[in-house]
Protein backbone atom coordinates (compact mmCIF):
# COMPACT_ATOMS: atom_id res chain seq x y z
CA UNK A 1 0.00 0.00 0.00
CA UNK A 2 1.30 3.39 -0.88
CA UNK A 3 1.77 6.03 1.74
CA UNK A 4 1.98 9.77 1.92
CA UNK A 5 3.92 12.09 4.14
CA UNK A 6 1.99 14.23 6.59
CA UNK A 7 3.52 17.40 7.94
CA UNK A 8 1.82 19.64 10.44
CA UNK A 9 3.37 23.03 11.00
CA UNK A 10 2.30 25.94 13.16
CA UNK A 11 3.98 29.33 13.32
CA UNK A 12 5.70 28.25 16.51
CA UNK A 13 6.97 24.84 15.54
CA UNK A 14 6.75 21.77 13.44
CA UNK A 15 4.27 19.57 15.24
CA UNK A 16 4.51 16.41 13.26
CA UNK A 17 6.10 14.72 10.26
CA UNK A 18 5.08 11.09 9.73
CA UNK A 19 4.31 8.62 6.99
CA UNK A 20 0.58 7.99 6.88
CA UNK A 21 -1.90 5.91 4.95
CA UNK A 22 -4.69 8.47 5.13
CA UNK A 23 -5.60 11.85 6.52
CA UNK A 24 -9.00 13.31 7.32
CA UNK A 25 -9.13 17.06 7.90
CA UNK A 26 -11.81 19.66 8.67
CA UNK A 27 -11.89 21.57 5.39
CA UNK A 28 -13.75 24.80 4.87
CA UNK A 29 -16.56 22.91 3.17
CA UNK A 30 -16.67 19.93 5.44
CA UNK A 31 -14.41 17.11 6.49
CA UNK A 32 -12.40 15.66 3.68
CA UNK A 33 -10.24 12.60 3.41
CA UNK A 34 -6.92 12.45 1.63
CA UNK A 35 -5.32 9.24 0.46
CA UNK A 36 -1.92 8.81 -1.14
CA UNK A 37 -1.63 10.06 -4.73
CA UNK A 38 -4.26 12.70 -4.21
CA UNK A 39 -4.64 15.37 -6.87
CA UNK A 40 -3.05 18.68 -5.84
CA UNK A 41 -5.46 20.51 -3.57
CA UNK A 42 -5.44 23.54 -1.34
CA UNK A 43 -8.15 24.20 1.17
CA UNK A 44 -8.68 26.37 4.18
CA UNK A 45 -9.38 24.63 7.46
CA UNK A 46 -11.88 25.16 10.22
CA UNK A 47 -11.40 24.27 13.85
CA UNK A 48 -11.73 20.56 14.17
CA UNK A 49 -10.03 17.24 14.45
CA UNK A 50 -7.47 15.85 12.05
CA UNK A 51 -7.43 12.07 11.89
CA UNK A 52 -4.40 10.37 10.48
CA UNK A 53 -3.63 6.72 10.07
CA UNK A 54 0.03 6.05 10.70
CA UNK A 55 1.75 3.43 8.60
CA UNK A 56 1.43 0.14 10.40
CA UNK A 57 -0.20 1.90 13.31
CA UNK A 58 -3.60 3.02 14.30
CA UNK A 59 -5.60 6.14 13.66
CA UNK A 60 -4.55 9.07 15.76
CA UNK A 61 -6.19 12.39 16.38
CA UNK A 62 -5.07 15.96 16.61
CA UNK A 63 -6.93 19.19 17.25
CA UNK A 64 -6.33 22.06 14.85
CA UNK A 65 -7.82 25.52 14.62
CA UNK A 66 -7.81 27.48 11.42
CA UNK A 67 -5.18 27.48 8.75
CA UNK A 68 -4.96 25.60 5.51
CA UNK A 69 -3.94 22.33 4.00
CA UNK A 70 -2.05 21.54 0.86
CA UNK A 71 -2.37 18.01 -0.43
CA UNK A 72 -0.11 16.66 -3.12
CA UNK A 73 0.54 13.22 -4.56
CA UNK A 74 3.12 12.26 -1.97
CA UNK A 75 2.82 14.90 0.69
CA UNK A 76 0.14 16.54 2.80
CA UNK A 77 1.02 19.75 4.57
CA UNK A 78 -1.20 21.28 7.19
CA UNK A 79 -0.41 24.85 8.13
CA UNK A 80 -2.46 25.38 11.24
CA UNK A 81 -2.88 28.41 13.45
CA UNK A 82 -2.68 26.05 16.38
CA UNK A 83 -2.35 22.29 16.52
CA UNK A 84 -2.15 19.86 19.39
CA UNK A 85 -1.68 16.12 19.43
CA UNK A 86 -4.39 14.29 21.33
CA UNK A 87 -1.88 13.39 24.02
CA UNK A 88 -0.89 17.01 24.56
CA UNK A 89 -4.35 18.36 25.16
CA UNK A 90 -5.22 19.68 28.58
CA UNK A 91 -8.75 18.31 28.89
CA UNK A 92 -9.63 20.28 31.97
CA UNK A 93 -8.61 23.55 30.36
CA UNK A 94 -10.49 22.77 27.18
CA UNK A 95 -13.59 21.93 29.19
CA UNK A 96 -13.38 25.20 31.07
CA UNK A 97 -12.91 27.10 27.82
CA UNK A 98 -15.94 25.38 26.38
CA UNK A 99 -18.08 26.28 29.38
CA UNK A 100 -16.86 29.85 29.27
CA UNK A 101 -17.66 30.18 25.59
CA UNK A 102 -21.07 28.59 26.02
CA UNK A 103 -21.88 30.90 28.86
CA UNK A 104 -20.95 33.94 26.85
CA UNK A 105 -23.04 32.81 23.92
CA UNK A 106 -25.98 32.10 26.21
CA UNK A 107 -25.86 35.30 28.21
CA UNK A 108 -24.93 37.59 25.32
CA UNK A 109 -23.32 40.39 27.28
CA UNK A 110 -23.40 43.73 25.48
CA UNK A 111 -20.53 44.16 23.07
CA UNK A 112 -20.07 40.44 22.66
CA UNK A 113 -17.81 39.54 19.78
CA UNK A 114 -19.89 36.76 18.28
CA UNK A 115 -17.36 35.36 15.89
CA UNK A 116 -14.73 35.30 18.57
CA UNK A 117 -16.92 33.52 21.09
CA UNK A 118 -18.09 31.11 18.42
CA UNK A 119 -14.52 30.39 17.37
CA UNK A 120 -13.50 29.83 20.97
CA UNK A 121 -16.31 27.34 21.36
CA UNK A 122 -15.35 25.52 18.18
CA UNK A 123 -11.73 25.36 19.26
CA UNK A 124 -12.54 23.93 22.66
CA UNK A 125 -14.94 21.40 21.12
CA UNK A 126 -12.25 20.32 18.67
CA UNK A 127 -9.80 19.85 21.52
CA UNK A 128 -12.22 17.79 23.55
CA UNK A 129 -13.09 15.68 20.57
CA UNK A 130 -9.47 15.06 19.69
CA UNK A 131 -8.73 14.11 23.27
CA UNK A 132 -11.68 11.73 23.23
CA UNK A 133 -13.37 13.55 26.10
CA UNK A 134 -16.36 14.95 24.30
CA UNK A 135 -18.90 12.53 25.65
CA UNK B 1 52.04 58.04 39.27
CA UNK B 2 48.75 57.39 40.95
CA UNK B 3 48.97 56.15 44.47
CA UNK B 4 48.93 52.48 45.24
CA UNK B 5 45.64 52.69 47.02
CA UNK B 6 44.01 54.40 44.08
CA UNK B 7 45.18 51.74 41.66
CA UNK B 8 43.95 49.06 43.99
CA UNK B 9 40.54 50.68 44.13
CA UNK B 10 40.34 50.87 40.35
CA UNK B 11 41.29 47.23 39.97
CA UNK B 12 38.52 46.27 42.31
CA UNK B 13 36.00 48.48 40.52
CA UNK B 14 36.91 47.05 37.15
CA UNK B 15 36.75 43.51 38.32
CA UNK B 16 33.26 44.22 39.64
CA UNK B 17 32.30 45.51 36.21
CA UNK B 18 33.84 42.44 34.69
CA UNK B 19 31.61 40.26 36.82
CA UNK B 20 28.55 42.14 35.67
CA UNK B 21 29.45 42.08 31.98
CA UNK B 22 30.39 38.41 32.25
CA UNK B 23 27.01 37.63 33.79
CA UNK B 24 25.19 39.67 31.16
CA UNK B 25 27.03 37.80 28.46
CA UNK B 26 25.97 34.47 29.91
CA UNK B 27 22.36 35.60 30.20
CA UNK B 28 22.33 36.91 26.64
CA UNK B 29 23.88 33.69 25.37
CA UNK B 30 21.27 31.56 27.12
CA UNK B 31 18.41 33.70 25.83
CA UNK B 32 19.94 33.77 22.40
CA UNK B 33 19.84 30.01 22.21
CA UNK B 34 16.11 30.08 22.84
CA UNK B 35 15.51 32.94 20.45
CA UNK B 36 17.53 31.23 17.78
CA UNK B 37 15.56 28.02 18.02
CA UNK B 38 12.36 30.06 17.81
CA UNK B 39 13.62 31.67 14.63
CA UNK B 40 14.37 28.27 13.12
CA UNK B 41 11.05 26.87 14.29
CA UNK B 42 9.07 29.63 12.62
CA UNK B 43 10.79 29.29 9.27
CA UNK B 44 9.03 26.23 7.82
CA UNK B 45 5.61 27.77 8.33
CA UNK B 46 6.70 31.08 6.85
CA UNK B 47 8.24 29.36 3.87
CA UNK B 48 5.20 27.24 3.17
CA UNK B 49 2.82 30.14 3.54
CA UNK B 50 4.89 32.19 1.15
CA UNK B 51 4.92 29.31 -1.30
CA UNK B 52 1.17 28.81 -1.27
CA UNK B 53 0.48 32.54 -1.38
CA UNK B 54 2.93 32.90 -4.25
CA UNK B 55 1.21 30.21 -6.24
CA UNK B 56 -2.18 31.74 -5.66
CA UNK B 57 -0.98 35.18 -6.53
CA UNK B 58 -0.56 34.04 -10.11
CA UNK B 59 -4.31 34.34 -10.42
CA UNK B 60 -5.27 37.27 -12.62
CA UNK B 61 -7.57 38.87 -10.03
CA UNK B 62 -5.05 38.53 -7.24
CA UNK B 63 -3.62 41.96 -7.92
CA UNK B 64 -7.01 43.47 -7.17
CA UNK B 65 -7.11 42.36 -3.55
CA UNK B 66 -6.79 45.33 -1.22
CA UNK B 67 -3.83 43.85 0.65
CA UNK B 68 -1.94 43.27 -2.59
CA UNK B 69 -2.95 46.21 -4.75
CA UNK B 70 -0.29 48.89 -4.69
CA UNK B 71 -1.48 52.44 -4.93
CA UNK B 72 0.04 55.84 -5.18
CA UNK B 73 2.08 56.41 -2.07
CA UNK B 74 1.14 59.53 -0.16
CA UNK B 75 2.37 58.39 3.17
CA UNK B 76 4.80 55.69 4.11
CA UNK B 77 4.93 53.97 7.43
CA UNK B 78 8.07 52.47 8.89
CA UNK B 79 7.75 49.92 11.65
CA UNK B 80 10.93 50.01 13.65
CA UNK B 81 11.70 46.97 15.74
CA UNK B 82 14.44 47.92 18.14
CA UNK B 83 15.70 47.09 21.62
CA UNK B 84 14.28 48.18 24.95
CA UNK B 85 17.70 48.15 26.53
CA UNK B 86 21.10 49.34 25.52
CA UNK B 87 24.42 47.63 26.18
CA UNK B 88 24.21 45.83 22.90
CA UNK B 89 27.01 47.46 20.98
CA UNK B 90 25.94 49.33 17.90
CA UNK B 91 22.72 47.35 17.52
CA UNK B 92 20.27 50.12 18.37
CA UNK B 93 22.33 52.87 16.78
CA UNK B 94 22.55 51.01 13.48
CA UNK B 95 18.80 50.62 13.31
CA UNK B 96 18.21 54.26 14.13
CA UNK B 97 20.64 55.30 11.41
CA UNK B 98 18.89 53.14 8.90
CA UNK B 99 15.51 54.64 9.74
CA UNK B 100 16.93 58.12 9.50
CA UNK B 101 18.35 57.38 6.10
CA UNK B 102 14.97 56.12 4.98
CA UNK B 103 13.20 59.17 6.36
CA UNK B 104 15.69 61.49 4.73
CA UNK B 105 15.11 59.87 1.34
CA UNK B 106 11.35 60.05 1.67
CA UNK B 107 9.80 62.95 -0.21
CA UNK B 108 6.26 62.36 0.95
CA UNK B 109 5.45 62.42 4.66
CA UNK B 110 6.36 59.35 6.61
CA UNK B 111 5.31 58.05 9.98
CA UNK B 112 6.81 55.64 12.44
CA UNK B 113 5.56 52.83 14.56
CA UNK B 114 8.15 51.90 17.11
CA UNK B 115 8.59 48.75 19.13
CA UNK B 116 11.24 49.24 21.73
CA UNK B 117 12.17 51.93 24.20
CA UNK B 118 15.43 52.93 22.53
CA UNK B 119 13.65 53.98 19.37
CA UNK B 120 10.99 55.92 21.25
CA UNK B 121 13.61 57.73 23.30
CA UNK B 122 15.43 58.81 20.19
CA UNK B 123 12.57 59.78 17.91
CA UNK B 124 10.32 61.38 20.51
CA UNK B 125 12.36 64.56 20.49
CA UNK B 126 12.51 64.74 16.73
CA UNK B 127 10.04 66.01 14.25
CA UNK B 128 8.74 62.66 13.13
CA UNK B 129 5.20 61.52 13.43
CA UNK B 130 4.95 58.48 15.68
CA UNK B 131 1.70 56.68 15.04
CA UNK B 132 2.12 54.21 17.84
CA UNK B 133 4.74 52.79 20.05
CA UNK B 134 5.17 49.74 22.21
CA UNK B 135 7.55 49.24 25.09
CA UNK B 136 8.75 46.17 26.95
CA UNK B 137 8.24 43.50 24.40
CA UNK B 138 10.28 41.11 26.43
CA UNK B 139 12.78 38.58 25.29
CA UNK B 140 10.29 36.14 23.88
CA UNK B 141 7.93 37.82 21.47
CA UNK B 142 4.84 35.66 21.24
CA UNK B 143 2.55 35.02 18.38
CA UNK B 144 -0.43 36.87 19.80
CA UNK B 145 1.63 40.06 19.97
CA UNK B 146 2.66 39.63 16.35
CA UNK B 147 -0.93 38.92 15.33
CA UNK B 148 -2.22 42.01 17.10
CA UNK B 149 0.43 44.16 15.54
CA UNK B 150 -0.08 42.70 12.08
CA UNK B 151 -3.82 43.32 12.33
CA UNK B 152 -3.27 46.92 13.30
CA UNK B 153 -0.89 47.41 10.43
CA UNK B 154 -3.35 45.89 7.99
CA UNK B 155 -6.06 48.11 9.42
CA UNK B 156 -4.19 51.37 9.01
CA UNK B 157 -3.17 50.27 5.55
CA UNK B 158 -6.70 49.37 4.49
CA UNK B 159 -8.09 52.54 6.06
CA UNK B 160 -5.82 54.52 3.82
CA UNK B 161 -3.99 56.14 6.73
CA UNK B 162 -0.77 54.99 5.13
CA UNK B 163 -0.13 53.62 1.67
CA UNK B 164 2.89 51.53 2.34
CA UNK B 165 4.19 49.70 5.38
CA UNK B 166 7.82 48.72 5.78
CA UNK B 167 9.44 46.74 8.53
CA UNK B 168 12.82 47.87 9.78
CA UNK B 169 14.64 45.26 11.79
CA UNK B 170 17.94 43.48 12.08
CA UNK B 171 17.93 40.20 10.23
CA UNK B 172 19.65 37.46 12.13
CA UNK B 173 22.26 35.50 10.23
CA UNK B 174 24.46 34.11 12.96
CA UNK B 175 25.53 34.97 16.46
CA UNK B 176 28.19 37.22 14.99
CA UNK B 177 26.28 38.72 12.12
CA UNK B 178 23.03 40.60 11.88
CA UNK B 179 22.10 43.13 9.28
CA UNK B 180 19.61 45.95 9.75
CA UNK B 181 17.29 46.03 6.80
CA UNK B 182 14.07 47.45 5.44
CA UNK B 183 11.46 45.02 4.24
CA UNK B 184 8.16 45.78 2.56
CA UNK B 185 5.16 44.39 4.39
CA UNK B 186 2.18 46.08 2.72
CA UNK B 187 1.08 46.10 0.01
CA UNK B 188 2.11 42.49 -0.08
CA UNK B 189 4.71 41.70 -2.67
CA UNK B 190 3.67 38.23 -3.55
CA UNK B 191 6.66 35.95 -3.67
CA UNK B 192 7.19 34.48 -7.08
CA UNK B 193 7.33 30.74 -7.47
CA UNK B 194 8.53 29.39 -10.75
CA UNK B 195 7.23 26.45 -12.64
CA UNK B 196 3.94 26.05 -10.86
CA UNK B 197 0.77 26.39 -12.81
CA UNK B 198 -2.24 27.80 -11.10
CA UNK B 199 -4.56 25.38 -12.82
CA UNK B 200 -2.76 22.39 -11.37
CA UNK B 201 -4.56 22.77 -8.10
CA UNK B 202 -8.02 22.10 -6.81
CA UNK B 203 -9.11 24.91 -4.53
CA UNK B 204 -11.65 24.62 -1.86
CA UNK B 205 -13.35 27.09 -1.61
CA UNK B 206 -12.49 29.05 -4.77
CA UNK B 207 -8.94 30.40 -5.16
CA UNK B 208 -9.70 33.98 -4.25
CA UNK B 209 -11.31 32.99 -0.99
CA UNK B 210 -8.33 30.83 -0.12
CA UNK B 211 -6.02 33.69 -0.97
CA UNK B 212 -8.06 36.04 1.17
CA UNK B 213 -7.61 33.64 4.07
CA UNK B 214 -3.92 33.16 3.47
CA UNK B 215 -2.77 36.73 2.95
CA UNK B 216 -3.51 38.01 6.46
CA UNK B 217 -1.69 34.97 7.84
CA UNK B 218 1.20 35.64 5.54
CA UNK B 219 1.32 39.13 6.92
CA UNK B 220 1.14 37.91 10.51
CA UNK B 221 3.90 35.40 10.08
CA UNK B 222 6.10 38.01 8.47
CA UNK B 223 5.66 40.31 11.44
CA UNK B 224 6.21 37.40 13.81
CA UNK B 225 9.40 36.43 12.05
CA UNK B 226 10.64 39.99 12.05
CA UNK B 227 10.07 40.16 15.80
CA UNK B 228 11.92 36.91 16.36
CA UNK B 229 14.82 37.84 14.12
CA UNK B 230 15.11 41.25 15.73
CA UNK B 231 15.18 39.71 19.17
CA UNK B 232 17.78 37.14 18.23
CA UNK B 233 19.89 39.88 16.65
CA UNK B 234 19.61 42.05 19.72
CA UNK B 235 20.61 39.24 22.03
CA UNK B 236 23.52 38.23 19.85
CA UNK B 237 24.67 41.85 19.64
CA UNK B 238 24.48 42.09 23.40
CA UNK B 239 26.36 38.86 23.84
CA UNK B 240 29.16 40.02 21.56
CA UNK B 241 29.30 43.45 23.18
CA UNK B 242 29.44 41.99 26.65
CA UNK B 243 32.04 39.47 25.61
CA UNK B 244 34.16 42.34 24.32
CA UNK B 245 33.63 44.29 27.50
CA UNK B 246 34.64 41.34 29.64
CA UNK B 247 37.81 40.84 27.62
CA UNK B 248 38.66 44.53 27.68
CA UNK B 249 38.20 44.75 31.41
CA UNK B 250 40.50 41.74 31.74
CA UNK B 251 43.13 43.60 29.78
CA UNK B 252 42.65 46.69 31.88
CA UNK B 253 43.02 44.70 35.05
CA UNK B 254 46.27 43.24 33.74
CA UNK B 255 47.62 46.70 32.96
CA UNK B 256 46.56 48.11 36.26
CA UNK B 257 48.05 45.16 38.10
CA UNK B 258 51.30 45.85 36.32
CA UNK B 259 51.33 49.49 37.32
CA UNK B 260 50.25 48.48 40.81
CA UNK B 261 53.27 46.18 41.09
CA UNK B 262 55.54 48.84 39.67
CA UNK B 263 54.24 51.42 42.11
CA UNK B 264 54.65 49.00 44.97
CA UNK B 265 58.18 48.16 43.89
CA UNK B 266 58.98 51.84 43.58
CA UNK B 267 57.66 52.47 47.06
CA UNK B 268 59.75 49.64 48.50
CA UNK B 269 62.84 50.91 46.72
CA UNK B 270 62.31 54.41 47.99
CA UNK B 271 61.80 53.13 51.51
CA UNK B 272 64.94 51.01 51.32
CA UNK B 273 66.90 53.96 50.03
CA UNK B 274 65.62 56.07 52.89
CA UNK B 275 66.58 53.47 55.43
CA UNK B 276 69.99 53.04 53.87
CA UNK B 277 70.61 56.77 53.69
CA UNK B 278 69.46 57.15 57.29
CA UNK B 279 71.83 54.40 58.41
CA UNK B 280 74.71 55.95 56.47
CA UNK B 281 74.02 59.30 58.02
CA UNK B 282 73.97 57.83 61.54
CA UNK B 283 77.23 55.98 60.86
CA UNK B 284 78.86 59.17 59.59
CA UNK B 285 77.78 61.01 62.76
CA UNK B 286 78.93 58.27 65.12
Amino acid sequence: MSTTKLEVVTPQRKILAVEVESVVAPGAEGYLGVLPRHAPLITTLKSGVVYYHKVGGKTERMAVSGGFMEAGPDKVIILADTAELSTEIDIERARQAKERAEKRLRERPPGLDWTRAENALQRSLARLKAAGADK
Amino acid sequence: MSSIREIKRRIRAISNIQHVTGAMKMVAAAKLRRAQSQVWAARPYAQKTAEVAGRLALAPDAQMLPLVASREVNKTCYVLIIGDKGLAGAYNANLIHLVQDCLAKEEKPAALIILGRKGVQYFRQRSVEILKYYLDIGDEPDLSLARGLARQLMEIFLDGQVDEVNLVYARFYSALRNVPQVERLLPIETPSVEGVEMADYIYEPEPMRVLEAILPRYCEIKVYQALLEAKASELSARMVAMDGATKNSGEMIDQLTLSFNKARQAAITTELLEVATGAEALKAQG
